[in-house]
Order: C-alpha cells, then sequence, then structure tokens
C-alpha cells in the first residue's frame, strides 16, 4: 500500500517551472530514494510534498488524502516530516530547544517523553550537549540534529534533503547507518533525495532518477544499481 | 565643603532612582517595540498610542466602572493582549508578507486611526489617573537620599515585567514556538509552528507590555490622547541604544535613557525644554557610533 503517491506533479517558482509531470510511490515502510543531477527537481519534489512550493498540476497524496492544497504546518501536523536543504537548524536555539520545537505539535507528553529518550538512544552525543547552541555544532552533528529533530514529530513519512551533502565520508556512513536503523525500529517510511547516488541506492529499496523535472528512469535500487548505461548516464559513477 | 560634596552626591542618587522609574516607562514600551521588531523587522509607530489606549481602559475601568486598581490593571492587560492580536489579524495580516517599510507604514495609519480614536470616545481634557494604591505618595529615607514610593512601583513593575517575558519565552512551549517563528518561520511552518498566529500572538504581548508603560506613566503626566507620543520616543532611543532585537538591551537601554533625562534635566541649563530633541540625539549618536546597540549586533548586508 502506498502511502505517499504523487501523480503528475508540476510545480514552479513564479514563472519559472521546475517540475514537468512527477510521479512516484512511497510504499509504507520502505526507503525510497530519488536521485539526480543539481537543479534536475530533487528539492522542488519535497517541496511540493510538504506544500512549501506552488504546485500548477497533479496531485499529492499521502494515506489516499489528496493533500495538495495543505499548508506546510498542516502537512507536518499529518505526521511528514521534512528535513530541508541545508538541514534548516534553528541556530540560536540550543540542542534541546531544536529537539522540543520537533515535537511542537505533539499533545501527548509521556510518549514525548519517551522519544527524547529514544533519540539520545541514537545519537548518544546529544544528551550530552543539550544545552548547546546549536550553530556550533559541526555539519555532520547539525544533520543529526535534523534527523533527530525530525523524529521527534513521530513521523510517518521523513522527507530527507541530502543528508550527506557536505560531510565526511565516515560521517556519511555514520548518517546512514541512524536512517536504516530508524526505518528498520520505528518503521518510518523514508524519502531520501540524494545527489550521492551510490549511498543512497544502497540504502533504498526502490529509486527514481528524475532529470529537468520529469522521472527519467526507476526500479529496484539492486537493477538501478547494476545497470551499467543507467549509471554512466544518470547516476555518474 | 564635606556636607556640600555629600549632598552632590545625594542629588545625583536621587536623580538616578527618579530616571530609573520614568526610565521603566521607556523600557516597558521599548520592550514592545522589540517583541514586534523582532518578528517583523519593522517598527510599530502605533505602539504608543496602542498603548494610551489601554491606559484609558483602565482609566473607565477604575473611575468609571470603579473596579479595583489591580483588578483594573489586570483586566487591562488582557483587553490589550486580546485587542493586539485583533489588529494584527484585521491590519497587519494583509501586509504580513510585504517588506517592513509597507508594514511600518501600515503602523503610522494605526497610529493617526487610534489617536483619533480615543479623543473620538474620551475626549482632550487631560484626566487625572490615580497612582497605584498601597504605595504611599510619600518618600522614604535611606542614607540621606530620599526615595519616592511609587518610583520604587514603577521600577519593580519594569524589572518583573523583564522576568516574566523572560520566563515565557524561555520556558514555556508557546514562548519557544514564538522565538523560532521569529527567527526561522520556514523551517518552523515545516516543524508544525503555524508561525501567522505567532505573529498576532507577538503583537497581542506587545500590546499588552505597552499597556504597562501607559498605566505606569499616566499618574505622572496626566491622561490624554497624546499622552505616549514623547514616551514612544524615548521607547525608541530607548530601543537602538539596547540593541533593536534584544529585550534585555531594550529594559537597559529605557533605564539609560530615563537616568539620562534626569540627570541632564536637572543639572544641564535648558535641557529640560529640549526634551524630546535629547531623544533623537540618543537615537542618532548610537546608530553613528554603534548601529548595533549596546547589546545587539550589528547586521551585516552585503550588497
Amino acid at each position: 500500500m502506498a502511502l505517499l503517491e504523487l501523480t503528475d506533479v508540476q510545480a514552479a517558482y513564479g514563472s519559472v517551472r521546475a517540475l514537468h509531470g512527477v510521479s512516484l510511490t512511497v510504499p509504507e515502510g520502505a526507503v525510497v530514494a530519488l536521485l539526480g543531477a543539481n537543479g534536475a527537481g530533487k528539492t522542488t519534489t519535497l517541496r511540493a510534498i510538504s506544500g512549501t512550493v506552488r504546485k500548477t498540476g497533479g496531485n499529492v497524496l499521502f494515506d489516499g488524502r489528496v493533500i495538495n492544497t495543505r499548508s506546510p504546518e498542516d502537512v507536518a501536523r499529518m505526521g511528514i516530516a521534512h528535513v530541508p536543504e541545508g538541514r534548516g537548524t534553528l541556530a540560536q536555539l540550543t540542542v534541546w530547544e531544536n529537539l522540543r520545537m520537533g515535537a511542537y505539535v505533539r499533545r501527548d507528553g509521556p510518549a514525548v517523553k519517551e522519544d527524547f529518550e529514544r533519540v539520545v538512544g541514537y545519537f548518544p552525543w546529544i544528551g550530552r550537549r543539550r544545552d548547546q547552541v546549536a550553530v556550533t555544532l559541526s555539519g555532520g552533528e547539525q544533520q543529526m540534529l535534523a534527523i533527530a529533530r525530525a523524529l521527534m514529530l513521530r513521523p510517518r513519512v521523513m522527507l530527507l534533503d541530502e543528508p550527506s551533502l557536505g560531510l565526511a565520508p565516515l560521517v556519511v556512513q555514520d548518517i546512514y547507518r541512524i536512517i536504516e536503523t530508524i526505518n528498520r525500529e520505528q518503521g518510518t517510511t523514508i524519502l531520501l533525495v540524494e545527489q550521492n547516488a551510490r549511498t543512497a541506492l544502497h540504502a533504498a529499496q526502490h529509486a527514481y532518477v528524475i532529470e529537468v523535472g520529469r522521472i527519467a528512469v526507476e526500479g529496484p535500487s539492486d537493477d538501478l544499481a547494476r545497470n551499467e548505461a543507467v549509471r554512466r548516464s544518470y547516476l555518474g559513477y | 565643603m564635606y556636607l556640600a560634596g555629600l549632598s552632590v552626591v545625594q542629588g545625583v542618587v536621587q536623580q538616578v532612582v527618579s530616571g530609573l522609574a520614568t526610565g521603566g516607562v521607556y523600557a516597558s514600551l521599548a520592550l514592545a517595540l522589540v517583541l514586534i521588531y523582532r518578528s517583523m523587522e519593522a517598527l510599530n509607530f502605533a505602539q504608543g498610542e496602542m498603548a494610551m489606549f489601554s491606559t484609558f481602559i483602565a482609566w473607565a475601568l477604575i473611575t468609571v466602572v470603579h473596579l479595583n486598581y489591580y483588578l483594573a490593571f489586570a483586566i487591562t492587560i488582557a483587553i490589550s493582549l486580546v485587542g493586539g492580536v485583533v489588529i494584527e489579524r484585521v491590519v497587519i495580516r494583509p501586509v504580513e508578507k510585504a517588506p517592513p517599510l509597507t508594514v511600518v507604514l501600515v503602523t503610522l495609519g494605526l497610529f493617526f486611526v487610534v489617536n483619533g480614536t480615543a479623543g473620538l470616545i474620551w475626549g482632550y481634557v487631560i484626566k487625572p489617573f490615580p497612582p497605584a494604591p498601597g504605595f504611599s505618595q510619600t518618600a522614604v529615607s535611606a542614607g540621606g537620599v530620599s526615595l519616592g514610593v511609587q518610583d520604587l512601583f514603577l521600577i519593580a513593575v519594569t524589572v518583573l515585567l523583564l522576568i516574566v517575558l523572560y520566563l515565557f519565552f524561555q520556558y514555556t512551549k508557546i514562548g519557544l514556538g514564538m522565538r523560532s517563528a521569529a527567527l526561522y518561520p520556514e523551517t518552523s511552518r515545516l516543524l508544525g509552528v503555524r508561525t501567522s498566529w505567532m505573529l498576532a500572538l507577538g503583537w497581542g504581548l506587545a500590546a499588552a507590555v505597552g499597556a504597562v508603560s501607559g498605566i505606569l506613566i499616566a499618574p505622572i503626566e496626566f491622561l490624554d490622547p497624546n499622552l505616549m507620543q514623547p514616551v514612544l520616543l524615548y521607547a525608541f532611543a530607548a530601543a537602538v541604544l539596547g540593541g533593536i532585537e534584544n529585550p534585555v538591551g531594550a529594559v537597559a537601554g529605557g533605564f539609560i535613557v530615563g537616568i539620562l533625562l534626569a540627570l541632564t534635566g536637572t543639572y544641564v541649563p535648558g535641557a529640560r525644554d529640549l526634551r524630546l530633541a535629547f531623544g533623537l540625539v540618543i537615537i542618532v549618536a548610537v546608530l553613528i557610533v554603534r548601529p548595533g546597540g549596546l547589546l545587539g549586533r550589528a547586521h551585516v548586508v552585503r550588497v
């Protein structure tokens, strides 16, 4: 069953069209990767889901319901956590306040407390440095904090925009290990945008390649990774 | 010689205390300005008039409805809070996403609307406003310096106000949400924060804080629709001096402006007549010497 489904979604920044009809399906409990070059429309696709870009056509369905016209805050309240490009660190707030903001819309206090503990389990350094102002964290730590903050929403779907961007290979490994753990242990569905195709294909079961606002290729990750033509023309490795 | 020296010191201390008291009034209004500036980067020119309107409401509750002073104070704060939210929803919301200059112009329009409305309802004849009961009109003497009990009340209220706001923003969920929404509107929306309502709430808080300044100054200055205009100028000076985005700075700035005005008014011949100009001098001086204010940081804009 598809938890998140995009059918022929078009989007534009002012008069500049960025998506020319993107269709993709994210099954419940899956990790799906959306790959492609700079400017292909990966980020815009995520923004079309979270309602932060104007959609000019097509439908976004979440759990069978059309959510085309929902505001970003409503989309978040429905259980879609968007970790934006650049991580959206609340830089002047402390690590702990960032996490509290992640749970902002929740009303189930005791469960929130459990989630704090779970998140600290995933990222032990957060427990030790909770009063540190977020701007002083390293890039990798900020990425981890962004994921931790998204977890605090207890989301059904997590949209991750280039979690590996600008990070050292070892840190990328750490982050991907945690993404996979979250998917496995919490059952959180994940839609992942990446330029780093090899890493993303490793984590995802299914992948889409987007090119100039359209889906060019799709298939199970293993197939795409094995297909030399796809690798060379779209994934660049 | 020794005695003369002591009395000079006593005189200065006395002026400092009375400066702190009126400074508290400037500080409260400056705090209101900062609350709105932080969320929309626009100065609310109507802040003083909104405070004046609140003060008239308090006056009506006390002298017409005959409510207890402190009960009237509390009700006025609540009405101002709601009024501020309503003003934001009706007047500011249409220009919420417009450039700050547009917002400033709208607040300027609001200035005249509120001022005119108060005149229409309550007229332009000055009215006495009761001081806080329970705090005597007399002075207590400490070390040869006589301190007005009402002055101490003003200082205490201002400090209390700052503490309450600090606790609210630091320790409540909604306070945290307001900070986050003001600093990072886009990310905050992705986290489910209704940023537009946070802005409205910011206006409500500012109106409530402004009301405090009006109620504090009214017994000193007499109440009329133009009550808050000089106060607004000093509050601008205080906010700029402290750092326009910094609440603690605004309060410090308010106290400093109050002290400077009291000292120059006493010791510099003619300064009392040039009080308003003095407020402007502070604004210009700060903007030239230290544009970020005492506790703010200067914004560097790449052009």
